[in-house]
């Protein structure tokens, strides 16, 4: 009754093929966007920036990066980290020989660069998959962080080894550095990452993705009614690595303002994105940002509620964070393997049916 | 000798050390994977946990102490001077023992039939359980294990190769921890006596027969929960063994079970099904990173060893996918 699909009646091709065919679909979307941009900018402050929004919007972009991979195209990687740390000092050499260059730009070119380095460690994939692809992710994870602590051109021979993101000015409003006020880097943010997801929807609903998800269900089957597993395995590679170098570099230039690879891009930073994904659902946009959407949350609810409530240690609290991540990932595993995103789908048969039983 | 060829000599010896060390941690993954088809990546947290609950009992620290202390405002921490060594290990062992039997039923038992990649992000949460858990029941401090193994360089094989170097160089004899020689030889106790137990026993046997075919085996009436048991016990048992020699090595810390991750290349270098595999693998790893960091690492900014495993089995990969020992993957698209 509050869902449906019936009375949609369209009149052209155009219409029925648009991205949000259903239009309670696209009425829910128009509003999440409006309230998005057009209520929150006025009502945000330097907490809900960086502790809240800033991590969520980053985190739904390497989330979406990894989901595109792993969940669509079926390879598990554990390079995330590594990929965003490409993106983070891509991001960091262009802000400094560019001073010029308007940030957007850099950042999309620092998702294009991640993107080449995603397709050179995606070569294994070709003969590999599995966990074996997994472990030679790892090399990645390893190799590039190790490869930005030791090789001093990367972070400009700075004495600390860290990488400082300059004050760099978008329509006169300054997005990255200290000063940057919290409604200017959360509108930036919040444009590529609509704009991204906006485009992954429609990757994954046309050709290419539908290559991914042949890949993904069966790759021998795949390649014999003509999928080219080249093409399909490294263009997710690419596209992939893309999202994530692009939220590398984010995270780097506009959330944290500065990085030391390995604190901010380690292993720890692969499995995270990669439980976003599971606990979101694999194989959907939702999922993204629903995913990071509970991983951000609940670490910083958790210590609200344990440390500021209970006024329980720290240290505590940490633990308990893990040990109920850790029970949380097996219990969607083991109940919902398609996580928060099929919640969704079937919240949405509920109200299709609702008051009635069939 | 030249002095050159004597440090290489000394470096390749510490390598097989370090190597029989990954190849501890990695008889742990061979054996479930060998027996459920499941890629453990708990097994190095694993390892830490039972060291965790080692030194607990040893020391006779409270379990949770810290969360009771935080939720009644009480002050506890040990409940006396902790008990003999030998009667830790055993308890530890009942616990990993307990753990494998919760495992088994609370999350196992659900898994069946799942696809490979979901198992494995299954045993990701769990690592992340138990890290916290451990965390949670002993404290996150790092400790320091003493099981009363020897440890500290060994001067009998330093005046053994002192006079190896030509005359009138400056050589001081090789130096290897004598901790590493006993690891070495338990481990390889420990390979003969799973091997023995394996081809000898009835249960041995009822493994091997889940390992080659789960319906087949349950059709002849082998019970593959209990058998599941067995086989993570088992794995808690070497992870109890990898985690006493890791901890009395370089302390009961978090960095343990970045350890295990190692393991993971040891197995693509051993192959994922063999035991002997697992050793040679980890043998190869050990020298390999050794060698490379003496030769090559210090030219290219040192700590090789954090990326050089992975990037060997990475090129290994291409060449060999099913490892050395491996059996045979047919499977090419």
């Amino acid at each position: 009754m509050f869902y449906r699909e019936a009375g949609d009646f369209k009149t052209s091709y155009a219409k029925d093929q648009q991205s949000f065919p259903i239009k309670l679909d696209r009425y829910w979307v128009w509003g999440v966007l409006a309230i998005a941009f057009l209520v929150v900018p006025f009502f945000i402050n330097d907490y809900w920036e960086k502790s809240v929004l800033l991590p969520f919007l980053v985190w739904s972009m390497a989330a979406l990066g990894l989901n595109i991979l792993t969940g669509y195209c079926g390879q598990v990687s554990l390079g995330t980290g590594g990929f965003m740390a490409v993106g983070a000092y891509a991001c960091y050499k262009l802000m400094v020989a560019f001073p010029g260059l308007n940030i957007f730009i850099i950042v999309i070119l620092a998702g294009l660069i991640t993107a080449v380095v995603g397709i050179a460690f995606g070569l294994p994939s070709l003969r590999i998959k599995g966990f074996y692809l997994a472990v030679a992710t790892l090399a990645a994870q390893f190799f590039l962080v190790w490869m930005f602590n030791k090789i001093p051109w990367f972070y400009n021979n700075s004495a600390s080894g860290m990488i400082t993101s300059p004050e760099r000015l978008m329509f006169g409003v300054p997005i990255t550095g200290a000063s940057a006020p919290p409604w200017a880097t959360y509108l930036f943010c919040l444009t590529l990452v609509t704009i991204f997801a906006f485009i992954a929807r429609n990757l994954t609903r046309g050709r290419i993705g539908r290559s991914w998800m042949a890949i993904r269900d069966m790759d021998i089957a795949a390649e014999i009614i003509g999928v080219p597993p080249l093409q399909a395995k490294l263009s997710a590679f690419a596209v992939s690595s893309f999202y994530i170098g692009m939220s590398g570099a984010m995270l780097f230039g506009v959330y944290l303002g500065s990085a030391e690879p390995t604190e901010a891009f380690g292993i720890d930073k692969s499995f995270l994105v990669l439980f976003m994904v599971i606990v979101g659902g694999l194989g959907s946009i939702l999922g993204s940002f629903l995913g990071a959407a509970f991983l951000v949350l609940v670490p910083v609810l958790m210590k609200n509620i344990m440390v500021g409530g209970f006024g329980w240690p720290a240290d505590l609290a940490a633990h308990l964070e893990l040990l109920f991540i850790g029970a949380l990932i097996m219990f969607f595993l083991i109940v919902e393997p398609h996580g928060l995103a099929q919640l969704w789908r079937m919240t949405k048969e509920k109200l299709r049916l609702w008051p009635f039983p069939h | 000798m030249s002095p050159v060829i004597l440090n290489a000599l000394e470096v390749i010896l510490n390598g097989l050390m370090a190597g029989v060390m990954y190849a501890l941690v990695a008889l742990g993954f061979v054996l479930i994977y060998k027996a459920s088809g499941i890629f453990n990546y708990a097994q190095g947290v694993m390892a830490l946990f039972a060291a965790l609950t080692l030194v607990g009992f040893q020391t006779g620290q409270i379990p949770f102490a810290h969360l009771i202390n935080a939720i009644f405002g009480t002050k506890l921490h040990h409940w006396g001077d902790g008990m003999n060594t030998f009667l830790a290990i055993i308890l530890t062992m009942l616990v990993m023992i307990l753990f494998a039997w919760l495992l088994e039923k609370i999350v196992l038992k659900h898994m069946v039939n799942q696809a490979p990649i979901i198992l494995f992000m299954t045993t990701i949460g769990l690592a992340y359980f138990m890290e916290g858990f451990g965390d949670l029941m002993w404290g996150a401090d790092i400790k320091t294990m003493d099981v009363g193994l020897p440890s500290g360089g060994s001067f009998w094989l330093e005046d053994f190769t002192r006079g190896w170097a030509a005359e009138g160089t400056e050589y001081y004899g090789m130096y290897i921890d004598v901790l590493d020689v006993w690891a070495a030889g338990i481990a390889i106790l420990l390979v003969i006596a799973l091997t023995l137990f394996s081809q000898y026993t009835k249960t041995g046997r009822a493994l091997r027969a889940v390992a080659d075919d789960h319906q087949a085996a349950l059709t002849v009436g082998i019970s593959l929960r209990s058998i599941w048991i067995i086989v993570w016990s088992l794995a808690g048992f070497v992870a109890l063994v990898a985690g006493i020699m890791w901890g009395s090595k370089s302390g009961v810390q978090f960095s343990l079970s970045l350890i295990a991750l190692k393991a993971l290349p040891v197995l693509i270098l051993g192959g994922f099904t063999s035991i002997p595999g697992a050793i040679i693998g980890g043998l190869i790893i050990g020298v390999g990173e050794k060698l490379f960091e003496y030769s090559i690492g210090s030219m290219i900014g040192g700590a090789t060893e954090n990326w050089f495993a992975y990037v060997l089995a990475l090129a290994f990969l291409m060449f060999r996918p099913q490892g050395l020992f491996g059996e045979k993957i047919i499977e090419r698209v």
